[in-house]
């Protein structure tokens, strides 16, 4: 099947000489929320930008839906759909009116019912009349979706979508995107918040210094890299990691009451038994033991910090 | 073509305006009838003809004139820069409309507004000053072409400015003084020899002359030199308009 997104080999130098991409390449697939992660000034708005049309690449060939976004910028703009980061909005114009422009600018004719339904779906109904100035924080990222919504796009960019919300209207806006993603709408998120993209993306892909230094499923990614903790409390203190164990993966805690075992997600229990057994053989007492499983964030932290050290 | 895209950056531009009604009409509209009363009225029944033409009428369309080119200017830079400013301008860069249909947009709405505001001042000087329009089609026309030229040319400010201060540099500093030096008040022929020389490298002495002409039949140049430069200078800000957008100049990086 054709990707939604199509990247290839591209490039993007600023005119001072930085550059912020290189050499890209990137497939997005129809229907998929694929997760843009990486630190500050890595280049994920830099990509979007260029996707959007916003920045100029350098060099490199870019598809959205099919279509080339140079030679065929209409077509290929106006299946896109952009919340940027910041919250970019005409503050003396009403709700109605800036989601209606949006609409009209993308070469959609005027649809009320349509327009309706979103600021219903965005719970922006009862502020249509009210000028975007009198919103709320919370509000206006909600009015920057529903301007991106307002041309029924097949794409949708967002950019940092719930930097500044709180908990219930993220989870809100969580769910919005799942329900996007069942009406067919292909979606690329960016966010610092890695819990959001372990909690909806179906893709992961890590950008770092303008490079792909990573993609993969989600449920790949997190088998793949994913680390387990088991954590034994120790009955009495040890002073040293003992004799028996210096050939496994074994940390001693700073007080010595605790001892911390670090394996695979993917090499199941087997290493475990044996050191549980080895435990009993040496006449260590251990009084409790809970295990802890790595999250996204982990990954993410340790591939980009062994990539800097690399 | 986008129709609606460009339909949407017009009402947007156009309902602006009536946001800002005090700012946008009313205030320019006083200021001119302010002049209408001092030079029109008040000093101007004191002052001689002017080629058989009595002053007060015959400054009125270097006064139109003068409206027209401040506010075509404001109108198309403001429209511009204010996306640029506050970051909207992502959204118009990122839809499927082409550079003619966004210029055709904002310059559109910003001449339509100086054509309107030209006319209501027309028709308050007439509460002021008696006056006669000869050549209806012509004043029209003259009103538009020069709207039209001078909402480009603020459209190229607009895009430069990357302050408010820039933005108003180019209206109060060279459109003024070119409008009050270039026949508003006087006959070029008025001037000493050598001033009427330096007056003719003042492209609004062009402008004013031909739209004097529509209304008495007089100029200081022939109507055709008139035209001819007002439509130099409409070209020369099509030509900088089209190499913005080619380069994406203070647009896209």
């Amino acid at each position: 099947m054709q990707p939604d997104i199509s990247v290839k080999n591209l490039n993007k130098v600023y005119e001072g000489g930085f550059q912020a991409l290189k050499n890209i390449n990137l497939d997005i697939n129809r229907g998929e929320i694929f997760a843009l992660l990486g630190p500050n000034g890595a280049g994920k708005t830099t990509m979007i930008s260029i996707i959007c049309g916003i920045t100029n690449m350098s060099s490199g060939e870019v598809r959205a839906a099919g279509h080339d976004i140079v030679k065929e910028y209409r077509k290929a703009r106006s299946t896109i759909g952009l919340v940027p980061q910041e919250l970019n909005t005409d503050s003396f114009e009403t709700v109605w009116a800036a989601v209606s422009f949006s609409r009209g600018l993308f070469g959609k004719p005027p649809n009320p019912a349509h327009i309706e339904k979103v600021l219903k779906d965005l719970s922006l109904w009862d502020k249509r009349n009210n000028r975007i100035m009198t919103l709320s924080g919370g509000m206006k990222r909600r009015l920057m979706i529903a301007k991106a919504l307002s041309h029924e796009p097949r794409i949708l960019f967002l950019d940092e979508p719930t930097a500044g919300v709180d908990v219930e209207l993220r989870r809100d806006m969580w769910e919005m995107v799942r329900k996007l993603r069942e009406d067919g709408v292909t979606i690329i998120l960016t966010t610092h918040y890695i819990e959001e993209a372990e909690e909806m993306a179906d893709r992961i892909g890590v950008i770092r210094q303008g490079e792909i230094i990573l993609v993969e499923e989600k449920s790949r990614l997190m088998s793949k890299l994913g680390k387990k903790e088991l954590r034994l409390q120790l009955q009495s203190k040890l002073d040293e990691i003992p004799e028996e164990l210096s050939q496994e993966p074994v940390e001693l805690s700073e007080d010595g009451y605790e001892l911390i075992y670090t394996f695979d997600s993917q090499q199941e229990q087997a290493g475990v038994a044996r050191l549980l057994r080895t435990l009993g053989d040496i006449g260590v007492d251990y009084r409790d033991l809970r295990t802890r499983e790595s999250s996204l964030e982990d990954i993410f932290v340790g591939l980009v910090h062994e990539q800097a050290k690399g | 073509m986008n129709f609606y895209g460009v339909k949407a950056i017009y009402y947007f531009e156009m309902s602006r305006m009536r946001r800002t009604l005090m700012q946008s009409v009313l205030s320019p509209v006083i200021s001119t009838c302010l002049y209408f009363v001092v030079f029109g009225s008040a000093i101007g029944s004191r002052m001689g003809d002017i080629d058989n033409i009595a002053y007060g009428a015959y400054i009125i369309p270097g006064l139109v004139m003068l409206s027209l080119l401040m506010q075509s200017i404001s109108n198309a830079s403001f429209g511009i820069y204010m996306p640029k400013f506050s970051g909207t301008i992502y959204e118009v860069l990122s839809a499927p409309v082409s550079y003619v249909e966004v210029v055709l947009g904002y310059v559109g709405a910003a001449a339509t507004k100086s054509v309107i505001l030209g006319l209501i001042i027309l028709v308050t000087a007439r509460l002021f000053v008696d006056y006669s329009i000869l050549h209806p089609f012509w004043m029209l026309s003259f009103l538009i072409l020069t709207a039209v030229t001078f909402s480009l040319f603020g459209f190229i400010i607009g895009i430069w400015a990357d302050g408010f201060e820039k933005l108003q540099i180019v209206p109060m500093m060279i459109v003024t003084p070119l409008t009050f030096l270039g026949g508003t008040f006087y006959s070029i022929d008025m001037l000493p020899e050598v001033w009427q020389t330096i007056s003719f490298f003042n492209p609004v002495v062009y402008l004013i002359s031909g739209f004097r002409w529509a209304f008495y039949g007089v100029s200081d140049v022939h109507i055709g030199i008139s035209v001819a430069m007002t439509l130099l200078f409409l070209t020369a800000c099509l030509a900088g308009i089209w190499w913005i957008f080619k380069t994406g100049y203070r647009l896209r990086s």
